[in-house]
């Protein structure tokens, strides 16, 4: 079988690119796209660990993960939407009322 | 033997569905480069033996958030260029350095192996299938309460979205 180590390696790989890619982009659909990169990672990284040490638990915390991540989605596309629908805009730039 | 081969294949179409979603100008490229990632972790979920996760991740994340992401591509429009101007000049920079870094910092992690954690040195070869009756059975028992909790938080963002979706300024 393939080391589980190397499952982590390459979960550790995605999310470096989701990290970087929330940081450089400035497109609100793109970086929450981003953010799902990241969350997928992680899902990864816990099933390896849960096979390695034969721990079905690591399995239904992915499960509630997937639960959140869902959840996630729904209010965060919604809040852009009402975003774009007063700004006709989804990009992370023009959004700075608050900034001082 | 067999592992290894979906292994790489998978994990290749994993981080280029991933570089495709950093690098694509047009948000539907993003999203299609986002599906092929799903897709591939999936498949990585199945040669785990993690069948279960690996299905509902298809019906989930593929089938429905994917679908909703397009949803909200198409009502915003694609034609839009994203701005190329940088309103922080000097956070590009640091995000390269970083990420260089990180991918070091991992290749020196790979070669030296994994013996710093515990987990990725096989110990007890996995034998446990995520078969439906194998994570149900810790799902009504120990995580009850935690599976009662995503009942209430699937109810109150719906609830939310849709209050969301509702709302009207008062003055337009």
């Amino acid at each position: 079988m393939v080391d589980p180590g190397w499952y982590m390696a390459v979960a550790a790989a995605l999310f470096t690119i989701g990290a970087v890619g929330l940081l450089v982009r400035r497109n609100a659909l793109v970086m929450f796209m981003c953010i799902e990169l990241m969350l997928n990672a992680v899902n990864l990284t816990l099933v390896a660990a849960g096979r390695a040490l034969n721990d079905i638990n690591a399995q239904v915390a992915v499960f509630f993960i997937l639960v959140v991540a869902a959840a996630e989605v729904v209010v965060g596309l919604a809040i852009i939407v009402s975003i774009f629908r007063h700004r006709e805009t989804a990009s992370v730039d023009e959004l700075s009322e608050l900034s001082g | 033997m067999v592992e290894a081969v979906v292994f790489v294949l998978m994990a290749v179409g994993a981080l280029g569905g991933a570089a495709i979603v950093v690098l694509a100008r047009n948000p539907v490229y993003s999203a299609l480069g986002l599906l092929g990632t799903l897709f591939s972790v999936a498949v990585l979920y199945v040669v785990q033996l993690a069948h279960t996760v690996a299905a509902v991740q298809v019906i989930v994340y593929a089938g429905a958030v994917m679908t909703l992401f397009l949803f909200v591509i198409m009502l915003i429009g694609v034609d839009r260029a994203e701005m190329i101007e940088e309103s922080l000049p000097w956070q590009r920079r640091i995000v390269l350095t970083i990420g260089v870094l990180v991918v070091i910092l991992a290749g020196t992690l790979t070669v030296s192996g994994f013996d710093w954690v515990p987990a990725a040195t096989v110990t007890n070869p996995g034998v446990t299938s995520g078969t439906v009756e194998a994570i149900a059975r810790p799902m009504f028992t120990g995580w009850v309460l935690a599976f009662e909790a995503t009942a209430l938080l699937l109810t109150i963002s719906a609830a939310g979205s849709i209050a969301l979706a509702h709302y009207r300024r008062r003055d337009g």
